[in-house]
């Protein structure tokens, strides 16, 4: 199977020239073939976030190659970087970051807006993605209309929006009730399953990560598998 | 293509924080209100007094004694447009000595040196109010000597009786036309009853018996500036006749030329400021000042040009702090949707799409304020008109470029907040609490 995302001895560095210089990751190397479900496990101050960062194509490595989908994601530019997360990767967040006053239906237009597609083409496929995580009900409502777990399933629609290369779920469950919390875990599963998702879960906790396929783990800045 | 949407997300949230953007605005409001009250008073100033220009000779040349101003005591040759004309003056000032009025013969010389340019001169004496009685009627009006010239500038309309003829001026009788309302008063309503009749009048000092000879109606009497409405409906006499009843000396403080045609006024007005200039050489009080009508739209275009640069100070001032305050409050928002900003570049949004986002933000607070300025100005301008007893007339594309204006106003104001928003550095802007 072809590999989606491929790291090779990626190093970051902070403060790089000062004497406060920092190296957060020690020449990192992961590969995660299409259609896996991959969870990072590491404790807070493990690189876990600028590992997240880097994948996510927020922040650019220091040194090492990243290929995203085919795509160079270490030697691109700013625009560049910011059609990769548009096209590329689906964002879940733990606070999950509905935009404020925009209704679910908008949150989930969002990403398209920016790919540039069109407002009646954009419309419909919000709505058929609500409907795939059961908020079709409340399309027209705004996130603090909704409770924890709805704003996270609208989150995830949202992340599929541009039917992305992978979803980069960062502590989906840490702010929900062990309840909810499995509702939005079977949502990915059944995207990894039905739909073959390619999806990446970062946590801290290793009972999470037993439900996924492949355990990554993060110590210090060095991956363990 | 994302203009809508930014444009529906601006006004989003500008409903959001209404007290807010409103305050925002307020420095916008008043100084686009400002900017359109004064063109809209000056749009209607400027409208009615070229309209009266239309209708009143352009030929017309005004010869009057006036007052030196404290600089002019000094250097005669610093001659400003307006002349200094101050019009108290048009009134026989109590304070001029025999010496500071022009006399007949001045006039008569000036007529000699300059006749080719000059096709008539118009001088009136006015005796002031009188008290009149026919038969035991009695009425008020007052009585004005005018030279022939007179007629050249006042259209009147004969109703009843007849003109002056040559003889009435050079004879020095005392006739006289008098206004139809006078001659209702004192005649009935049948007013060719007062042909030939002789009316008694008094005035301060003196008494005099007038024949009637005719009853006119003034067609128009010359610039309303420059006449008093009064003047309108007073009794017509010769000059010199009028002069014979107070015993006048031939003195003026004012009278009017007008230039032949094809002899440019202005040309003229220089000519005849050089006459008068040796005889008021050593005069430190008075000269003669000189004016068209030329000069006299110069002189209110330029107070209106001293009203508009003042008010227009002021309202870049306003402007200025407004645009700071649209500025400020652009900060504020950048920081308090820092997450949001975040957010936005997670999922895919341009550095370029954040600033346009901002910017139509600016843009459009902006504009809201321009436009409640433009309706505040609007209605300031019509009643500030109305006092002052123009008809109104809003200038379009005054309010057009004001409210370009003020849209810039918010590009130039907005793109600081914007672009801060725009460098923003997701990781960072994401972790932000």
């Amino acid at each position: 199977m072809d590999s989606i995302i491929k790291l090779e001895n990626i190093i970051k560095r902070y403060y790089i020239g000062q004497p406060n210089e920092l190296e957060i990751l020690h020449g990192i190397s992961l590969e995660v073939k299409k259609g896996e479900f991959v969870s990072i496990v590491g404790p807070s101050g493990s690189g876990k976030s600028t590992l997240m960062n880097v994948i996510g194509a927020l922040d650019k490595p220091t040194s090492g190659i990243y290929h995203l989908d085919g795509i160079d994601v270490g030697n691109a530019e700013d625009n560049e970087l910011s059609d990769i997360r548009n096209l590329k990767i689906g964002f879940v967040f733990q606070t999950y970051n509905l935009i404020s006053k925009t209704t679910a239906l908008s949150n989930v237009e969002l990403p398209m807006l920016y790919a540039g597609i069109p407002r009646a083409k954009r419309r419909e496929r919000a709505k058929e993605l609500l409907a795939m995580v059961e908020m079709d009900e409340r399309a027209k409502h705004l996130p603090e209309e909704l409770s924890g777990g709805q704003k996270q399933r609208v989150a995830i629609a949202r992340a599929m929006a541009n039917d992305p290369a992978i979803i980069l779920a960062d502590e989906p469950t840490g702010a929900l009730d062990t309840k909810t919390g499995r509702l939005v875990m079977d949502i990915f599963h059944r995207l990894n399953e039905e739909q073959k998702k390619t999806i990446v879960l970062i946590t801290h906790s290793p009972e999470l990560a037993t439900e996924t396929e492949r355990i990554v783990t993060i110590r210090d800045g060095v991956l363990y598998e | 293509m994302l203009l809508a949407e930014n444009i529906s997300l601006a006004i989003k949230s500008l409903i959001s924080n209404k007290m807010r953007a409103l305050l925002t605005m307020l420095g916008i409001i008043i100084g686009i209100a400002a900017v359109i009250a004064i063109l809209t008073v000056g749009n209607s100033l400027t409208k009615t007094v070229s309209d009266t220009m239309q209708q009143v000779g352009a030929n017309d040349v005004y010869i009057m004694v006036t007052e030196r101003s404290d600089s002019e005591k000094v250097d005669e040759s610093k001659k400003s447009s307006v002349d200094g004309v101050q019009y108290g003056i048009l009134k026989k000032s109590s304070t001029m000595r025999d010496e500071d009025y022009i006399t007949s013969d001045m006039i008569s010389d000036m007529c000699d040196e300059l006749g080719e340019d000059i096709y008539a001169v118009n001088i009136t004496h006015s005796l002031g109010d009188v008290s009149l009685s026919y038969n035991g009627k009695s009425a008020s009006s007052s009585v004005r000597g005018a030279s022939v010239g007179y007629f050249v500038t006042n259209e009147v309309e004969i109703l009843a009786g007849s003109m002056f003829s040559v003889n009435d001026f050079s004879q020095e009788k005392n006739t006289a036309l008098i206004p139809e309302a006078v001659a209702k008063e004192l005649f009935g309503d049948d007013i060719s009853e007062a042909t030939g009749k002789q009316i008694e009048f008094s005035t301060k000092t003196e008494n005099a018996v007038i024949t009637v000879l005719g009853v006119y109606e003034a067609k128009s009497a010359g610039n309303g500036m420059m006449t008093m409405t009064a003047m309108k409906n007073s009794i017509i006499m010769p000059l010199r006749s009028a002069m014979n009843i107070d015993r006048s000396k031939g003195q003026y403080s004012y009278f009017q030329v007008i230039a032949k045609e094809g002899s440019d006024p202005i040309e003229l007005s220089e000519k005849i400021k050089e006459f008068y200039r040796p005889y008021y050489r050593n005069n430190e009080r008075f000269r003669v000042a000189v004016i068209t009508y030329d000069s006299l739209l110069d002189m209110l275009y330029q107070l209106l040009n001293t009203i508009t640069t003042a008010i227009s100070i002021i309202a870049a001032i306003a402007l200025l702090v407004g645009g700071i305050g649209v500025m400020n409050i652009m900060l504020v928002s950048v920081t308090e949707r820092t997450r949001e900003i975040g957010t936005r570049k997670a999922l895919g949004a341009k550095n370029s799409s954040i600033r346009a986002q901002f910017l139509v933000e600016a843009m459009i607070i902006c504009l809201i304020g321009g436009i409640i300025g433009v309706i505040f100005g609007i209605a300031g301008g019509v009643f500030a008109s109305h006092l002052m007893g123009y008809p109104a007339s809003p200038s379009i594309p005054g309010i057009i470029i004001a409210l370009l204006f003020s849209m810039s106003i918010g590009l130039i104001f907005g793109y600081l907040p914007a672009n801060k928003a725009a460098k923003m550095n997701p990781i960072d802007a994401l972790r932000y609490e």
